[in-house]
């Protein structure tokens, strides 16, 4: 029984694909537990549960920008109490600095991480590109529901916005 | 690529096919004594090299505050010490030692594909060149560490970061076609009567690690290439703008990254395997858990990457699983440590250096596996993380760990390779001189991480003053006692006491037993029988 070096050479292939296909296996995998706190998506006529008003969790927002981006983003509501089951509305304000027009897009992320699958928004500025002309300000709304199967340890939540430029060049 | 060992002449005088004459010589030699030779020099080459940048990197510790350097060429001193000690002193080593014994050990006349072995090693100067080239370059060489996560080595790298890119594809291509050749050799060109489980531990254990190489290189190499794209292509794998996420970076690194952690200790288990037998004049205890041991701490390998993330906001169920898998490592390993000590047990043992470097190692191996398992705790590794602590810990792993099993293995088959016994006294004075100043450089450094002393910081707080002092010279001396080691080398090179065919009297094994001191430049031309 000889071992051929060529179909040796095949394993280095396959394990080079396989340094790719890790992208959306993670993906997958993260969609799957919530691990980097990427938040769900669902049509306002998918909220049937009844809410729970037993229960109360707070709900954080942050808001930034990266640099490159000459934007001020702020949410116009620090905190809030809120319900399970509930859809909740908040406000953000973004301004730009600059005298151009500007093309930015929100990446969410919550935190802790096994909040995020039951994290649901029915509208949201972070599901499209945002423009913004020269020196504008623009408020922006975002519509959200917390499952009620959230587990009872989680008592608060805290939700981040990223803007980051998508001008080319 | 013919697989097929054919004697065509039944002649008995080979050694009049000798080397041919002048440096082209070492170009285009497809022979595995002079690529084995020629990958321990480079090796020794970026052991210094890499030391000289540990050096500044002590210097600037010697004193809170900067005095020495800035902190960005301090970073560059921190990477560029951790990719050329990895890349170019350890691994090349091993490959030096396996492209010199593999085919002695097993009964072969050479490696199965020496064209390609002439080719594996030449890439590498090109690759250290480009990667030493990096640090004459406007805005410097990498400063990122040598793990260079991204963004900083996406977003935020410096120009030069392509051409490191080009020597990491380098370096793995070299690694890949080294380890098939290598798997080749092993698997096809055995001697007769040579089976596997009769087969040296050396041999067994780079038969594993070459199987971890030609597994997790290319997943680096995709990593490096995803960089690349990321850096000008417009990709966003590692970039959330783009809905790509830098987390995963730090996943595909430490896929490669912890495999390649075996790879840089499995064939020091070999070396150590070789010696302790004939010193202690006993066979080996457990060879075959030692081959099964050498096996499953391969696949565990593969299973516990994320240890290495625990900081990164694992949800508990993942920190739980890694934790639990990475020591359970711990198992074959204490098996291996065992099967050593249980070999020494009731053996008429002597203490030359092969064997004082040999014992060295299971010492100290097994104080950086201790740290190691505080390290694997998840809990506690949250306070660990990114400290002295793990900087201690690789290096009693990589330093007293894989540097002193290469060191034992050169004294212990020198005489073989030259003819010439080394100098003895020479080499327990390297021994004893290396081992105190190597504890005196990394002991303390245990100390102040777990006072909290963060790594690749060129500046520090006054409480760690004296134990980075005490560390520093420890280093200073360490470093020197590797330039009297080459003095060593070369002197056992250019001669000394003519060694007998032997060696050692407790030596056993086919290059040993069936070859003279030095071994003709063609040996096994006509395979051993091997009993």
């Amino acid at each position: 029984m000889k071992t051929s070096p060529l179909k040796l050479a095949l394993i280095p292939v396959l394990m080079f694909g396989f340094g790719f296909a890790m992208v959306p296996l993670y993906d997958v995998i993260c969609d799957i537990t919530g691990l980097n706190g990427k938040t769900g998506r669902i049509q306002a006529a998918e909220i049937t549960d009844p809410v729970d008003r037993s229960r109360t969790i707070e709900v954080r927002f942050l808001a930034n920008t990266s640099s490159g981006l000459p934007w001020h983003f702020e949410p116009l509501v620090k905190k809030m109490e809120i319900h399970p089951g509930q859809v909740y509305e908040a406000m953000y304000r973004v301004r730009s600095t600059s005298k151009d027009k500007t093309l930015g897009q929100a990446i969410p992320s919550v935190s802790p991480g096994t909040a995020a699958e039951h994290f649901n928004k029915t509208e949201c500025f972070c599901f499209t590109q945002q423009a913004l002309e020269g020196y504008e300000t623009r408020d922006m709304p975002l519509r959200f529901v917390v499952g009620r199967d959230i587990s009872d340890k989680i008592e608060q939540i805290t939700l981040s916005y990223t803007f980051f430029s998508q001008d080319q060049g | 690529m013919s697989t097929e060992i054919t004697h065509d002449t039944a002649h008995d005088e080979h050694d009049h096919h000798g080397p041919a004459k002048g440096l082209m010589r070492w170009v285009t030699t497809t022979n595995h004594k002079d690529i084995g030779t020629l990958y321990l020099w480079l090796s020794f080459i970026m052991l210094l090299y890499g030391g000289a940048m540990a050096m500044v990197i002590r210097l600037e510790l010697f004193q809170p505050g900067l005095q020495f350097v800035e902190p960005h060429f301090f970073n560059q001193m921190t990477t560029m010490h951790g990719l050329v000690m990895v890349f170019g002193a350890i691994m090349p080593a091993f490959v030096g030692l396996a492209n010199w014994l593999v085919p002695m050990m097993i009964g072969a006349p050479d490696m199965a594909l020496p064209r390609m072995n002439n080719w594996s090693f030449w890439i590498l100067p090109f690759a250290f060149a480009i990667l030493a080239s990096t640090s004459f370059m406007e805005g410097g060489g990498p400063a990122f560490g040598w793990t260079f996560y991204a963004p900083l080595s996406t977003t935020y790298g410096p120009d030069s970061t392509d051409f490191f890119i080009f020597a990491v594809h380098l370096m793995g291509i070299s690694s890949v076609m080294g380890s098939i050749n290598i798997i080749a050799t092993i698997l096809n060109m055995r001697a007769p009567g040579m089976t596997l489980m009769k087969m040296p531990l050396f041999v067994w254990t780079w038969l594993i690690t070459a199987y971890l190489l030609i597994a997790v290189m290319p997943v680096l190499a995709g990593a490096v290439t995803m960089m690349l794209t990321d850096r000008h292509f417009g990709t966003s794998f590692f970039d959330a703008a783009g809905g790509g996420d830098p987390v995963m970076f730090q996943h595909i690194f430490w896929f490669f990254g912890h495999p390649e952690v075996y790879i840089m200790i499995l064939p020091a288990f070999g070396v150590i395997s070789a010696i302790v037998p004939t010193f202690a004049r006993k066979p080996l205890f457990g060879y075959s858990s030692m081959v099964y041991a050498s096996a499953s701490i391969a696949i565990l390998s593969f299973m516990v990457w994320a240890h290495h993330m625990f900081t990164t906001g694992m949800p508990v169920a993942g920190e739980l699983y890694f934790m639990y898998a990475t020591i359970l490592i711990s198992v074959p390993t204490g098996v291996k440590v065992f099967n050593w000590v249980t070999t020494m047990w009731k053996g008429s043992m002597t203490f030359e250096t092969p064997m004082l470097f040999a014992l060295g190692f299971i010492v100290m191996f097994t104080i950086g596996g201790f740290s190691g398992l505080m390290l694997g705790v998840a809990p506690v590794d949250t306070q660990y993380h990114d400290t002295y602590f793990v900087v201690a810990h690789f290096h009693y792993v990589l330093v007293t760990g894989a540097l002193y099993s290469i060191i034992a293995a050169f004294y212990y088959w020198v005489p073989k390779w030259t003819g010439h016994m080394y100098d003895e006294t020479l080499g327990k004075i390297h021994f004893w001189w290396s081992t105190i100043a190597v504890n005196v450089l990394f002991f303390p450094q245990h100390f102040v991480g777990l006072a909290g002393m963060p790594r690749r910081i060129p500046d520090y707080s006054l409480q760690f003053a004296e134990f980075n002092q005490i560390s520093s010279i420890g280093g200073f001396a360490f470093g020197l006692a590797q330039i009297f080691f080459l003095y060593i080398v070369i002197k056992t090179i250019k001669g000394g006491v003519k060694a007998t065919d032997k060696v050692w009297e407790g030596a056993t094994g086919l290059e040993f037993e069936e070859l003279p001191s030095p071994p003709p430049y063609h040996s096994f031309t006509q395979a051993p029988q091997v009993k």
